[in-house]
C-alpha cells in the first residue's frame, strides 16, 4: 500500500517535472526591451529610425522578425554596415537573432528599426508606439520617445 | 674667523640650493614642455592627408537654386559629405554630429561651412534637400546637380556611390562612402573623418585648424 502510494507520488512528480520543463521550454525566450528612442525627422522626410536595446533572459534564442507602428505605414528591421569604403543599409534577412542570455543593441550606424512612409514628422519630445514582433516571444509593445540625437 | 665662516657657510648654500632647485625645476618644466610640443604637435583625430593638395573647385546647385562653388567660401573651413535624404540612420547621425561640432566651436563655428552633396538627385529635389539640411543646421547647404555633374565631383573627391536595388519597401537604396572631408581656409584638402568620428573630436580638429 505504502509502496503503491510512493510509486504514485513518484510518477506524479515525474509527470509534473516533465510538464513544467516543457512549459518552460515553450517560453524559453524571455525578451525585454529598454532605452527605446527615435530620431526626430525633417518635415518632408519619408523615413525615420528608432533604436532599442533588446535583452533575451531566456534559455532559448529568439528572432526579431518585424515591427509595426502607428507612426509609419511600413516598418522594417535594417542594418547599416561598412563594406570596404562603402556604407550600406539593407533589410535584415530572416530576422535579427537575439541569442539566449544575450543582448543586442540597436544603435546609429548599425541595426535599426526603419520607419517608412511616416504618417507625420517625428517631433522631439513626442512619443510613438512601436510593436516589435519576435518569432517566439510574440509582440513586444514599446513607447518610443523622439529625441534630437 | 674660522668659526664665523663655518657657521655662515652652511646657511648660504641652503638658500642657494632651494632657489636653484625651484629655478631649475621651472626651467626643466619649460624645456620639457617645449620639447614635447615640438616633438608631438597636435595630433588630429581625423585622417590627415599626406601632402595636402588644393581641393578641386566645382559648381553645383545649392538647395535654394543658387550656384555654389568652393571658391565662394574660401577663407572658411569647408566640410563636404556625400549622402541622401532617404537615409534615416547614417546620414542624420553624421549631420547631427557636424552640427554639434560646429555649435561647440562657438563663434568660430561661423568659419565652418558644411555641404552635403546628394548621391540621389532623383529623389532629393531642392525642396527636400532644403528641408533636410535646415532640420540639422540652418547654415548647412545641400548640393545637387545632374547625375553626371555629381559623379564628376564625387570622383574628384574619391567618393564611391552605387544604387542598390534592395528588397525594402523604400525602393532602391544608395551605398555610399560616408566620410566627411575637411578643406582648410587656404583651400587644401586636409582631413578625412570616417563615419562615427565623435563630434567633439571633429570640433577639436577644426578648432586647431582655425586657431593656428
Ligand atoms: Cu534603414
Amino acid at each position: 500500500m505504502s509502496t503503491l502510494r510512493s510509486r504514485t507520488l513518484i510518477a506524479f512528480l515525474l509527470l509534473a517535472t516533465i510538464v513544467l520543463t516543457s512549459c518552460q521550454q515553450a517560453s524559453g525566450s524571455k525578451i525585454s526591451a529598454s532605452d527605446a528612442w527615435g530620431r526626430s525627422s525633417p518635415m518632408m522626410a519619408q523615413t525615420g529610425a528608432m533604436y532599442v536595446v533588446i535583452e533575451n533572459q531566456g534559455n532559448e534564442s529568439d528572432r526579431l522578425i518585424g515591427a509595426a507602428s502607428d507612426a509609419a505605414k511600413t516598418v522594417e528591421v535594417h542594418e547599416s554596415y561598412m563594406e570596404g569604403d562603402m556604407m550600406k543599409m539593407r533589410p535584415v534577412e530572416g530576422g535579427l537573432e537575439i541569442p539566449a542570455g544575450g543582448t543586442v543593441e540597436l544603435k546609429p550606424g548599425g541595426y535599426h528599426i526603419m520607419l517608412i512612409d511616416l504618417v507625420s514628422p517625428l517631433e522631439v519630445g513626442t512619443k510613438i508606439k512601436v510593436t516589435l514582433k519576435f518569432e517566439k516571444a510574440g509582440d513586444v509593445p514599446l513607447e518610443v520617445e523622439i529625441r534630437e540625437q | 674667523m674660522n668659526v664665523e665662516e663655518s657657521t655662515r657657510a652652511p646657511k648660504r648654500p641652503t638658500w642657494f640650493f632651494i632657489l636653484w632647485a625651484v629655478f631649475s625645476l621651472f626651467l626643466l618644466a619649460g624645456i620639457v614642455y617645449l620639447a614635447w610640443s615640438l616633438l608631438n604637435p597636435y595630433s588630429f583625430h581625423g585622417v590627415v592627408m599626406q601632402s595636402p593638395q588644393k581641393a578641386r573647385d566645382f559648381t553645383l546647385t545649392g538647395h535654394n537654386g543658387q550656384p555654389v562653388s568652393l571658391k565662394d567660401y574660401s577663407g572658411k573651413i569647408i566640410l563636404i559629405y556625400f549622402g541622401y535624404t532617404t537615409c534615416p540612420d547614417v546620414c542624420p547621425t553624421t549631420l547631427a554630429d557636424l552640427h554639434t561640432a560646429r555649435e561647440s566651436l562657438g563663434q568660430l563655428g561661423d568659419q565652418v561651412q558644411v555641404f552635403m552633396v546628394t548621391v540621389d538627385p532623383e529623389r532629393d529635389t531642392q525642396a527636400v534637400l532644403a528641408d533636410y539640411m535646415s532640420h540639422f543646421d540652418s547654415s548647412f547647404i545641400g548640393l545637387t546637380g545632374s547625375p553626371e555633374q555629381i559623379a564628376e565631383v564625387a570622383t574628384y573627391y574619391g567618393i564611391y556611390y552605387e544604387r542598390a536595388e534592395g528588397n525594402s519597401t523604400l525602393g532602391y537604396l544608395m551605398d555610399h562612402t560616408a566620410t566627411v572631408m575637411a578643406i582648410d581656409q587656404d583651400g587644401y584638402l586636409r582631413l578625412v573623418f570616417p563615419f562615427g568620428t565623435a563630434a567633439q573630436d571633429i570640433a577639436d580638429d577644426l578648432n586647431y585648424l582655425l586657431e593656428r
